[in-house]
């Protein structure tokens, strides 16, 4: 029991590690979209779970709100409204690429192997929590919002003309009226 | 806990992202393979802000959270024009800019 509760981070960290790469197997190995989406949504609420593990639980509540709620609802949205009747057929495609996705496969298992092992060779550091702000210690949104806003605000602001500029292309792109003017000379 | 876990974590993401794009042919799936590789590099941002202690790294992944979002939003418009001209999600048979 005592192991278990010293151990209890790491454990939650397997778990959430396991979860997110499973989801993130099925996003790339599932053929309907509709289940690889939900499967990409178990990555996202197992990577919240990571940000909550690594003291950034105002970034755990914006992953789940943008990314659950957000990004997920828009695959989705767009997925019943293509309605693809044919998914495209995969295994010739497949069938080539297969020494190649066995030399990644060695290469990336030899890379985890090297972090593993380069883990149990480093001690554990356990930084001090992340909530001292000019000396005082306040939440971690606090702490994100003081840096945001006094740091980082031209990035703020360059981000927000992005948005703007990404909603304005979502919006020409989604009209009706495209087809018509292809066909235009 | 080390950072490197999560490193490895975040490797393996990374790599099973860009596997996804390089194999599937469904433009949808190859979408859900970059907001795979975004998130990703969100893991290496906050192990990162943790091993340092410095926040900066939190403030990067919540610009790198509003990028995927845009990218999700143009990304999913692209395939709804696509799919308006020619019916289908298939990257293959999509070979217009080609030459």
């Amino acid at each position: 029991m005592d192991w278990f509760l010293a151990n209890f981070a790491t454990l939650v960290f397997y778990a959430l590690a396991v979860v997110a790469v499973a989801g993130g197997v099925g996003v790339i190995s599932l053929r309907h979209p509709v289940h690889a989406a939900l499967s990409l949504l178990g990555t996202f609420l197992a990577v919240a779970g990571l940000f909550v593990l690594q003291r950034a639980e105002f970034l755990a509540a914006v992953q789940i709100l943008i990314y659950a709620g957000g990004v997920m609802v828009l695959f989705l949205f767009v997925i019943m409204l293509v309605n693809v009747k044919t998914l495209p057929n995969e295994s010739q495609f497949l069938r080539r690429l297969a020494p190649v996705a066995g030399a990644l496969g060695v290469l990336l298992g030899v890379l985890v192997g090297v972090g593993a092992w380069a883990a149990t060779r480093t001690p554990a550091a356990d930084p001090a929590p992340l909530v001292q702000v000019a000396g005082e210690t306040v939440g971690n949104t606090e702490a994100v919002g003081w840096n945001l806003y006094r740091d980082y605000l031209l990035p703020f602001e360059v981000v927000s003309i992005v948005l703007l500029v990404a909603m304005i292309g979502a919006i020409v792109m989604g009209r009706k009226e495209l087809q018509e003017k292809e066909e235009r000379p | 806990m080390a950072t490197s876990h999560y490193l490895v974590l975040s490797l393996v993401l990374f790599t099973l992202g860009v596997v996804g794009i390089v194999v599937r042919r469904n433009f949808i799936t190859v979408l859900m393979c970059v907001e795979l590789i975004l998130n990703a590099a969100n893991i290496n941002f906050i192990a990162f802000a943790r091993q340092l202690g410095d926040l900066s790294g939190q403030v990067f992944a919540v610009f790198v959270i509003t990028i995927a979002a845009a990218e999700a939003a143009i990304g999913l418009g692209i395939i709804v024009a696509l799919v308006r001209l020619k019916r289908t999600v298939n990257l293959d048979q999509v070979s217009v800019m080609e030459g």
